[in-house]
């Protein structure tokens, strides 16, 4: 591990002040952080401890929900705001990492966690995201694990979080400061796809801060359902994993939220399923042609084609727990 | 106490905790990386980017200027091996590290870092280029069949007919794929070396015998064997990984040796890929035939296991299909595969897990076709003499163990028609497979002192890696002794204690522990002849030795490997019974419910034997659903090198585990009636689940590990 400077600016300014040089790297749980520095993938020269800012507070607004981002995923999954309003979002968390991981890790953190391709890891290994340039690994290699949406030929990474995937579904808001002052970035649009530049994971201008997220209050607490399919049931990331909410009055759907991780390089949610489903029946036969139509466009890599069957039948399993059929 | 035992939660009813529990859950317990050596430096390896070739140039300039990085060791500085035999394809024919430019295998250790902290001399490491000439390499197991050799002889073995299979009335051929697993215990593999004096070396190493270690570092330094002291306390898991002498103790002691400093390497997580063994990669093919009421007519068992281009490790992959049933016609072949990978050593029921794997498998296959029960086709079968020599076994209750574990399972429940049952939408299935390694014993010596309070201590070199076998020992001699067992302690784990094997083989108990029943038996006699009397149930040790003026007594005894070898066929068996649960939509297997059942003679310590059990009923979770290190055979290196991705059992993968012993005492392997009983805890536990999910959904994996993918292919 190189040497590195360690500060703590005192206020939520004065790390703004230090951030926006290049070589520094925020610092919140450093469950992902510094098993990247150890592993050589990133050696930052300066360390900004940001645990100590109070940014840590769970909130009922009018508008909804807001979570600081240094809430640990620990205490945002057994929250009780979380649980009586954001159902899903608790599931999704408690499916993540294990439980003294989850201790420590933010939610800041969670959203700027880096892909677990192996390629990436591995400083031996060709990797675009790493190494722009240095091709990619996964492509024609081992890519069981990888995207079958919205990948390049630059890079078939998946983004890893579980609590992301839940926050894409329930049109979550991330804000964040900078030295102008916040701006909020609707959550789908936080994380990008790799395109030519895998090497950039998501939309935060360099040099500024997440310090929470916000999730507009809605009717989706009664069914919703977290899925996470994967090689062990805990402690391992998804192969696929489906956030289901749904709004039924009488049978008939009348809101559906669906996303998807474990198959794209962002959260991946599927809006013209979502489409889809208002109106009809909930019923497997409804879930079976939304989860048909999530799939359009879907490209696999080889060890990876697994997920073309993997994904839509997750999908219906998701959604028929949301709506209470299993 | 010859009643079957069965220990789902274990209390103080079921006898003597572990004696060193406390220290290990306190972190009392110290390992061998927790040594405070006085001028300790730090060690970081340095491992090869290519898989086959040679090292064309080493910079090593801007690790040397790094901040505390005192010496940078590479084969073109290292002090020489006297020890390293010339090339020859053979067992002693070792990886000879920093010896020269050679590549062998990805990953294969080419410098070590050393500094005045861990910190820094990962740091180093990350500095270090080499440049290489690279060849092609081959790592992938089944494209290269064709290279394939017999480790020794022709590598074939045959009983009756060859292929008798061929023409049974009832028959099939599959295959079936089990992939490198690696041992990955949670302790790190590692080793302080300190140089005492030019021909004196201490090490306080990770290693599953010290007197084997102390032997080769003897053998491999050119110094008298008395000079080196080997250090070995507590072992945190090795399943296997600790049996030989590996690379990086080597470089170790020749780091220690150019920085003339005590250093101490610990592997990392990656390493442990590769640096220590593992199960080796091992594609085989049974066929199988019977009669139409399923008696077994002919087995042929072929296998290819992997090892690496300089060494060659072999292990009986093929040897269960020789001797678990009665079946008169049987022929196996056994071939290596030399690949750019590291060799491969023995990891807990090495070749028998393999084979049993394949070979109950396709006895379960084989109960479809007939439309037997599979229980009831393995009683067809039964052999009550071994079928390899016509000896008769020393002991075999394995017909009890099938009745033990089929009554507590619930296999009445079981439905013989595959994808039938179902319960909250899953899928239920049960499965079985059996488990069988030779129960074997070798010479030890333990030293046994009575002190004048009247308290025993017990000695003896051999390592515990967990199974618990101070614990054992100790109760071995409280009943000997008819002492408690608080009064007992046990000292192991170094070089210049009484001769032990190495542990492994699961052969620890019958040997050390009879070597302890000697020593309590040579004991008592010395006693009797001051006291004159026979002794009563409760002797006061402390006051006899007062009685006769005694500081202490002591006795070191030993015990010989035993006899009956050449009358006998020892083996402990097991059988595993599982129940599972399946989603047929996402696959996912879950382990509902898991009976094993071992028939391992006496038991002697009811608690650490139940955590024996559950531990290889584990290990065969691991292997049948989720372990597989993998390779991108385009640069032959691992890909899922380390604990997030290579995938071990977590609590939430483990249901409730039984652990049932038919608690019958072998009358000849030892004078306590025990058999080993590691080994059998993980053989055929892996073809158990895959039956079970078979019997599940009606989905045959025969390629480990039985991922979700897999399911819904
Ligand atoms: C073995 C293992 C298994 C795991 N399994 C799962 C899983 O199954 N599902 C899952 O979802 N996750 C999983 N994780 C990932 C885990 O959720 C993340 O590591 C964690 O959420 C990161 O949070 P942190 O606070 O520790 O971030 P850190 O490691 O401190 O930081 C991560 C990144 O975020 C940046 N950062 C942190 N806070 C902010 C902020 N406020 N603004 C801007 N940038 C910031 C840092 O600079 C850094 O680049 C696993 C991790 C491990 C090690």
């Amino acid at each position: 591990m190189k040497q590195f400077q360690y500060v703590q600016p005192a206020t939520q300014q004065a790390v703004l002040e230090v951030i926006n040089k290049p070589g520094t790297k925020i610092i919140a749980g450093g469950t992902n952080l510094v098993d990247l520095m150890k592993r050589g993938v990133t050696a930052p020269d300066k360390l900004v401890d940001i645990n100590h800012l109070p940014l840590k507070h769970i909130t009922s607004t009018p508008k909804g929900l807001y979570i600081g981002a240094l809430a640990l995923n620990s205490v945002v999954s057994e929250n009780k705001l979380v649980a009586e309003k954001q159902p899903l979002l608790a599931m999704a968390l408690k499916s993540g990492a294990s439980p003294q991981l989850r201790n420590m890790a933010s939610v800041g953190g969670n959203m700027m966690q880096r892909t677990r391709c192996g390629y990436f890891y591995d400083t031996a290994m060709p990797c675009n995201k790493r190494v722009p340039g240095s091709g990619c690994g996964a492509y024609e290699g081992v890519n069981r694990m990888h995207a079958i949406f919205g990948a390049s030929s630059q890079c078939i990474a998946v983004h890893p979080s579980d609590m992301c995937v839940a926050l894409a579904a329930l049109d979550a808001v991330v804000i964040i400061a900078g030295k102008k002052g916040e701006h909020r970035v609707p959550f789908t649009e936080f994380h990008r796809l790799p395109g030519d530049h895998p090497e950039t994971d998501n939309n935060l201008p360099f040099g500024e801060l997440i310090v929470g997220v916000e999730i507009p209050n809605n009717n989706l607490q009664k069914n919703s359902y977290y899925l996470k399919v994967r090689d062990r049931q805990s402690y391992a990331f998804a192969l696929v994993s489906v956030a289901a909410a749904l709004d039924i009055e009488n049978g008939i759907i009348q809101n559906a939220r669906l996303a998807m991780g474990g198959v794209a390089h962002k959260p991946w949610r599927l809006f013209d399923a979502e489409k889809l489903l208002i109106g009809k029946k909930a019923s497997e036969e409804s879930f079976q042609q939304a989860a048909q139509l999530a799939m359009q466009g879907a490209k696999a890599y080889g060890h990876n084609s697994f997920k073309l069957k993997l994904a839509p039948a997750s999908i219906t399993e998701a959604l028929k727990h949301a709506a209470g059929l299993v | 106490m010859e009643k079957a035992i069965n220990i789902n939660r274990p209390s103080s009813a079921d006898g003597m905790s572990r004696i060193d529990g406390r220290l290990k859950v306190t972190g009392a317990a110290k390992y061998s990386a927790e040594y405070a050596v006085e001028g300790l430096t730090y060690g970081v390896l340095v491992g090869s980017a290519i898989a086959k070739g040679s090292i064309a140039a080493f910079d090593i300039k801007t690790a040397e200027r790094a901040p505390g990085v005192l010496f940078v060791v590479t084969y073109l500085n290292a002090p020489k091996v006297p020890g390293f035999q010339p090339d020859q394809k053979g067992v002693r024919a070792q990886l000879k590290v920093f010896n020269d430019d050679k590549i062998f295998y990805n990953g294969q250790p080419i410098a070590l870092v050393i500094a005045d902290t861990y910190e820094r001399a990962l740091y180093g490491a990350s500095l270090v280029k080499a440049t290489y000439n690279k060849e092609e390499h081959q790592t992938n197991l089944t494209e290269n069949f064709g290279k394939g050799y017999p480790p020794r002889g022709d590598g074939l073995y045959k009983r009756g007919t060859e292929d008798a299979w061929k023409s049974a009335p009832i028959k099939l051929e599959q295959e079936y794929m089990v992939p490198t697993n690696t041992h990955n215990p949670m302790e790190l593999h590692a080793i302080i070396a300190r140089w005492d004096a030019d021909d004196k070396i201490t090490v306080w190493d990770k290693t599953q015998g010290v007197k084997a270690t102390q032997h080769d570092i003897s053998q491999l330094f050119n110094i008298p064997l008395e000079n080196v002291q080997v250090n070995s306390r507590f072992v945190g898991g090795a399943f296997g990984s600790a049996l030989r002498t590996w690379p990086h103790e080597i470089v170790a002691i020749l780091g220690a040796k150019a920085v003339k400093k005590p250093v101490k390497l610990v592997l990392s997580r990656a390493d442990m890929f590769t640096s220590v063994g593992y199960r080796p990669h091992t594609w085989q093919k049974i066929g199988i035939g019977a009669t139409a009421d399923g008696k077994l007519t002919g087995i042929t068992h072929q296998a290819y296991g992997q090892t690496s281009p300089y060494e060659n490790f072999t292990e009986g992959a093929v040897n269960v299909s020789q001797s678990l049933y009665a079946c008169p016609n049987v022929n196996t072949k056994y071939n290596l595969v030399a690949l750019n990978v590291g060799t491969p050593t023995w990891m807990r029921g090495p070749g028998e897990a393999t084979g049993a794997f394949a070979l109950e498998s396709a006895l379960d296959e084989l109960s479809y076709v007939l439309s037997i029960d599979p229980v009831e086709l393995r009683l067809r079968n039964y052999a009550e003499t071994d079928p390899e020599n016509g000896k008769p076994f020393s002991s075999k209750y394995l017909k009890e163990a099938y009745q033990l574990g089929a009554d507590h399972i619930g296999w009445n429940d079981r439905k013989q028609q595959p994808g039938t049952v179902k319960k909250d939408g899953w899928f239920v299935g049960y499965g079985i497979g059996c488990g069988m390694f030779g129960a074997y014993r070798s010479g030890a010596t333990v030293k046994a002192t009575m002190k004048a309070d009247g308290t025993l201590h017990l000695q003896s070199a051999v390592s515990d890696i967990g199974p618990g076998t101070g614990t054992a020992m100790v109760l071995i001699a409280a009943e000997q002794m008819g002492m408690p067992a608080d009064k007992i302690s046990f000292e192991n784990g170094a070089s210049d204690l009484p001769q032990a094997p190495t542990q492994g083989g699961s052969a620890t108990t019958a040997s050390v522990g009879s070597a302890v029943h000697q020593a309590c038996v040579e004991l008592k006699d010395k006693i009797q002849k001051l006291t004159g009397n026979s002794g009563t149930d409760n002797p006061d040790y402390a006051q006899i030795l007062k009685q006769h003026d005694l500081p202490l007594l002591e006795v070191t005894a030993k015990s010989t490997g035993g006899e009956g070898r050449d009358k006998y066929s020892m083996n402990s068996w097991s059988v595993h019974f599982v129940k599972v649960l399946v989603n047929g939509s996402t696959g996912v297997v879950k382990i509902d419910k898991v009976a094993s059942v071992a028939d391992c003679g006496t038991i002697i310590s009811p608690k650490t034997a139940r955590s024996q059990i559950v531990g290889g009923a584990i290990g065969g979770i691991g292997m049948a659903l989720m372990e597989e290190a993998v390779i991108d055979h385009r640069y032959g290196r691992y890909i899922n090198n380390n604990y997030a991705d290579y995938h071990v059992p977590v609590n939430a993968d483990i249901p409730q585990i039984d652990a049932l012993f038919v608690n019958k005492p072998d009358p000849i392997l030892n004078p306590m009636g025990a058999k080993g009983m590691a080994e059998i805890a993980l053989v055929g536990m892996a073809a158990a689940v895959a039956n079970a999910v078979y019997n599940a959904t009606g989905k045959r994996v025969r390629e480990l590990p039985i991922t979700p993918d897999k399911v819904i292919a």
